[in-house]
């Protein structure tokens, strides 16, 4: 048996300390021994972007990731997106506009988009797509996500933007 | 037309785009997928799977495996013995192969230990000695060679499935016929591709009762193939429908490891989950089959089609799986669009050494649909028509019987096509391609244009959009819920029991399950809707076999229609009884009490009422506890020959669409730059979750016609190709189009408060509007799916030297139909019953 690891590091604003077997990766660790459940996965290969957190600040795959990689660094899950029971911004419109069908890509969605609207407060359509490239989503068509980071992201900036009517009762 | 639900009174619910009732558990990485269920000393599954495409099984040792330190136990085929399946008549599965393995995937052993990666290692210990059979690798090989057999039955060598149906007198229509066409299609399988991979977990507790939690989207099948494989009494098994992670149909029949799992927990007495890997989601696919077609039709000049006969050849894999409904779906639509007097369809699907096919998202009529609508454009190019007049003049009419039977209630559909021509700005766009470019000097430049073969008629020479732009339309319709159910009873095939509280709380209760489309919504958004109150209030309990009663699960797009209309019955009984208390304690007549915004009152003296919670209260003084059920049958279909069974649905929605695409002649390269889309969905219950599922359904259909494929080797092993999402195609942000989304409401009575189906039909028009756009574009005729860079280059050479460009399958097996069931159609007095059979025999 494999002697176990252990690492110190911040889990969403929070020092954590965890042990776990030293070739796990940080999605196995964060699931299965730290019990968030909220980082999905899809390939386990680095295909499908369903595993993305952030650490300080940046997206990456945690499938990809060693556990052992972790330490001292900040880690993001989609648990410490909210604060306070307040759904950040790209929650509230990933909610309002069904962004989240099965939601099961969306904690990977939430954190690349979070990481883009953080570098760039007012990212264009392309830029959106661009950054999102690398998450999969077999249910949306990608279209009402695009939509909940442009209004999420007006809003982060303090502007007030409604959310367009044919975006949410199609043309006219 | 009054549609059930609907009292006239104006709607606060439906027809809004509220939340869903889950979404802030999907923000927020709450939702409890099956494989986030972790149970103290849960025990880890590893099925050893097949390598072999078709093999006896020799021998299988597990005797090192079982000395792993940490293995708790190994079972093998011995101990399911079995079969199951999710068709009454293909219970063709075994949980684990006994003596024999189909495909390279076919489960053999499987292990459960303390630990994932323990179960690995032991996995990989097991020995198996295979005796190698020949392989059935495609359409062509499974008609023509009988032995060896995959399976021992079905209808002859390696055909699962034979049928030949005809209505009407197809000669007879085609001799009436001023143009006849035949063309031969070919639609390559694709998978379901969900983002969460099959999980399950298995708990036999201290009351010997078994307990499954399995993202699966129908638990209610799932129960009955774990009664009849362990024989234990359906009473000790609990199925529990975790919110599945994307199903698209690839979760909907009972599979090997819900049914390992469950074994596995019996004999060990510990939790035990199995989570497959993406590799393993391919093995277990049941995705799109591919289907070979030839079509022949003939049609008036003004393209009033008098006569259709469509072939069908699927490769079903290596199990039986839906593929006998498939078989049929692959012929009942064709009759729901557009005129079809006269309608002849013969099927086949064989079996082949390859994972097994099933449903996916529009179950066995995409393809057909992808054929039927390529052919319509070449006919309208033929007889000089626009390809939107000959299907806008030619529909089908509301109210009507097709010539196979089915009841069309309301039919949207030329509103659809008025929606998008418009929209898409279609007729300053399209005009027929002829032959070659030619060059024209347009000042300093040269520019190709290709001449117009309706100049003449349209007064103009030159093509609307430059060389390499093109746009293409189809259109397509869904069931909203099959007629029959797959077990034939007379029994609901949904049901909703609602539990009032004395707080005024409300829980419903329904054996549906949520798989992203919002089914757990739609029963909160009506009950909401009729009790006067917010959906939010609402407690919603679904897809547990032990608390909920019996919804048969979300397949088939009958969900919104079934639940819906059951959630409407249940609700409106707990209204009447509120009703009652109310109007006996307010003094006024029962007729003038009304709900809304969580109160009951007089509707002549609004400030006269109660609050809903003591409306309850009043109802539970005089009545006793307040639970009421509701449940949905679908009405009779007037089809009653042998086969019928399949395409009747309470409603059909409509779909049409308009693609606008680039192909690049040097690459083959095609480029799709948006869709419009018109979609008939009777009544929004809510218009963000409806254009969600119109957009999910135009990328999917996307992904087929342009990437998704499931390829094998090209040898006799059979091994997938792509077993990984890197490898299998499917489209990111930087290839999915931009999308016009429009929603036509044409309510059917049948639907609740005139709802339709939304999450299967808006797929079936895509592949074909890009097809006919590609011809548009560059004037040549891929007549496969998907379209491939080296399809478009292909044909573009044919092109280029003289011959037909086009790119697709030159000619079907020959098969021995049977003599096909004659049914008289409506037209010709028919009764829906076939004619009696001449004995040649006799
Ligand atoms: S799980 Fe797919 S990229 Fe990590
Ligand atoms: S919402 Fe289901 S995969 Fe994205």
């Amino acid at each position: 048996m494999n002697q176990k690891s252990h690492i110190s590091f911040t889990l969403n604003g929070e020092t954590a300390e965890v042990a776990f077997a030293p070739h796990k990766t940080l999605l196995e660790v964060l699931r299965e021994d730290l019990a968030l459940t909220g980082t999905k996965h899809g390939c386990e290969l680095g295909e499908c972007g369903t595993c993305t957190i952030l650490v300080d600040g940046r997206s990456i795959l945690s499938c990809l990731m060693l556990g052992l990689d972790a330490e001292g660094r900040r880690v993001t899950t989609i648990e410490g997106m909210a604060e306070g029971g307040r759904l950040h911004p790209l929650q509230d419109t990933f909610a309002d506009l069904g962004a989240a069908q099965c939601g099961y890509c969306s904690p990977g969605f939430l954190l690349a988009a979070k990481e883009l609207i953080d570098k760039l407060p007012n990212p264009s359509r392309d830029e959106i797509k661009e950054a999102l490239s690398g998450n999969l989503c077999r249910c949306t068509g990608y279209i009402k996500i695009y939509e909940a980071v442009e209004l999420a992201a007006a809003r982060v900036r303090g502007e007030a933007m409604e959310l367009p009517r044919e975006s949410l009762y199609g043309c006219e | 037309m009054k549609q059930n639900g609907n009292n006239g009174k104006p709607l606060n619910v439906v027809g809004k785009p509220f939340r869903k009732v889950d979404a802030r558990a999907k923000c927020t990485g709450q939702t409890k997928f099956a494989d986030d269920i972790f149970l103290p000393r849960m025990l880890y599954c590893k099925i050893l799977r097949s390598h072999e495409p078709h093999a006896l099984i020799k021998k299988i040792d597990v005797s090192k495996a079982l000395a792993l330190p940490g293995v708790i136990s190994i079972i093998t085929g011995k101990d399911l013995p079995i079969p199951y399946g999710i068709l009454p008549v293909s219970q063709d599965e075994h949980a684990l192969c006994i003596d024999k393995v189909r495909f390279i995937g076919d489960p053999v052993a499987a292990v459960a230990a303390i630990d994932e990666d323990g179960a690995f290692d032991a996995m990989n210990l097991i020995e198996v000695q295979y005796e190698r059979l020949q392989t059935i690798t495609s359409i062509e090989e499974g008609v023509m060679i009988d032995e060896p057999r995959i399976h021992e039955y079905g209808d002859g060598g390696n055909v699962h499935k034979k049928v030949s149906l005809e209505f009407g007198e197809v000669e007879d229509g085609f001799a009436e016929a001023d143009l006849v066409r035949e063309d031969t299609f070919f639609y390559e399988g694709n998978t379901h591709l969900p983002m969460e991979q099959h999980a399950a977990v298995a708990h036999f507790d201290s009351d010997e009762k078994l307990t499954l939690w399995s993202s699966t989207q129908t638990p209610h099948y799932v129960h009955r193939a774990l009664t009849k494989v362990l024989e234990i009494s359906a009473s000790h098994i609990r199925v529990i429908a975790t919110p599945n992670g994307g199903g698209f149909g690839g979760k909907s029949d009972p599979f090997n490891h819900e049914v390992i799992v469950s074994k596995l927990a019996m004999i060990t007495g510990r939790p035990v989950k199995c989570t497959l890997t993406r590799e393993e989601v391919f093995y277990c696919h049941r995705g799109r089959h591919p289907v070979l077609m030839h079509i022949k039709t003939g049609v008036k000049k003004d393209g009033a089609i008098t006569a259709m006969h469509f072939k069908s050849f699927l490769d079903g894999g290596a199990y039986g799986s839906y593929g006998v409904a498939s078989t049929f779906y692959t012929g009942a639509l064709q009759t729901v669009t557009y005129e079809v007097p006269r309608y002849k369809f013969d099927g086949i699907r064989v079996f082949t050494n390859k994972p097994p096919c099933g449903p996916k998202r529009g179950h066995g009529t995409p393809q057909p649909r992808f054929g039927l609508e390529v052919q319509l454009d070449k006919i309208a190019e033929a007889l000089s028509l626009d390809p939107v007049e000959i299907r806008r003049n030619h529909l089908v009419k509301p109210n009507s019987v097709t010539a196979n039977y089915l009841r069309i209630g309301s039919m949207g559909l030329g509103a659809c096509i008025d929606k998008v021509v418009e929209r898409a700005d279609w007729k300053n766009k399209f005009s027929w391609p002829v032959t070659e470019p030619r060059a024209v000097a347009s000042g300093s430049e040269t520019q190709l244009e290709w001449q117009d073969p309706l100049a003449t008629a349209r007064g103009s020479v030159t093509r609307k959009l430059p060389y390499g732009k093109g746009i293409g339309i189809a259109c397509s319709s869904y069931i909203c819920g099959a007629g029959l159910p797959i077990y034939w009873n007379n029994m609901p095939q949904s049901a909703v029991q609602l539990r009032l509280d004395r707080q005024g709380g409300v829980c419903v209760m329904c054996g549906s399950t949520d798989i992203g489309q919002g089914s757990d919504s739609i029963l909160a958004y009506i009950v909401a809707e009729i009790l006067g109150i917010d959906p939010f209030d609402i407690r919603v309990v679904t897809a547990d076999t032990d608390l909920t009663p019996v919804d048969l699960g979300s397949y088939s797009s009958r969900v919104t229609l079934m639940t819906g209309n059951a959630a409407i019955q249940a609700a409106e009984r707990a209204r009447e009884l509120l009703t009652i208390a109310v109007a006996e304690k307010l003094k006024v007549p029962i007729e003038n009490i009304s709900f809304a915004e969580r109160r009951a009152f007089d509707v002549e003296n609004p400030e006269v009422g109660v609050s809903f919670a003591e409306a309850v209260v009043l109802a539970e003084s005089k009545f006793g506890t307040i639970g009421t059920v509701g449940s949905y049958t679908p009405p009779r279909s007037p089809g009653k020959y042998k086969g019928a069974g399949v395409g009747p649905s309470p409603a059909y929605s409509y779909s049409a669409a308009i693609a606008e695409v680039g192909v690049d002649a040097d690459t083959g390269m095609v480029t799709v730059e948006r869709i419009w889309i018109a979609h008939d969905v009777g009544k929004s219950i809510n218009p963000v979750l409806v254009m969600g599922q119109v957009e999910g359904s135009v990328y999917m259909g996307l992904g087929e016609i342009l990437m998704e494929e499931m390829s094998y080797r090209a040898n006799r092993n059979v091994v997938h190709k792509i077993p990984s999402m890197l490898e299998y195609k499917s489209p990111t942000t930087m290839e999915m189009c931009d999308v016009k989304t429009f929603l036509i409401e044409d309510p059917d009575p049948n639907g609740p408060f005139g709802a339709k189906e939304v999450g299967q039909g808006p797929l079936l028009p895509v592949p074909p509007a890009v097809a006919n756009a590609v011809y548009n574009a560059v004037g040549v005729r891929v007549d496969e799916v998907p379209i491939t860079p080296e399809k478009v280059l292909k044909a573009l050479r044919e092109k280029s030297k003289g011959r037909d460009g086009r790119f697709g399958p030159e000619s079907i097996p020959s098969v021995d139909w049977p003599e096909p069931l004659r049914v008289l159609t409506p037209d010709e007095g028919g009764d829906g019953r076939e004619m009696p059979r001449v004995s040649v025999h006799s």
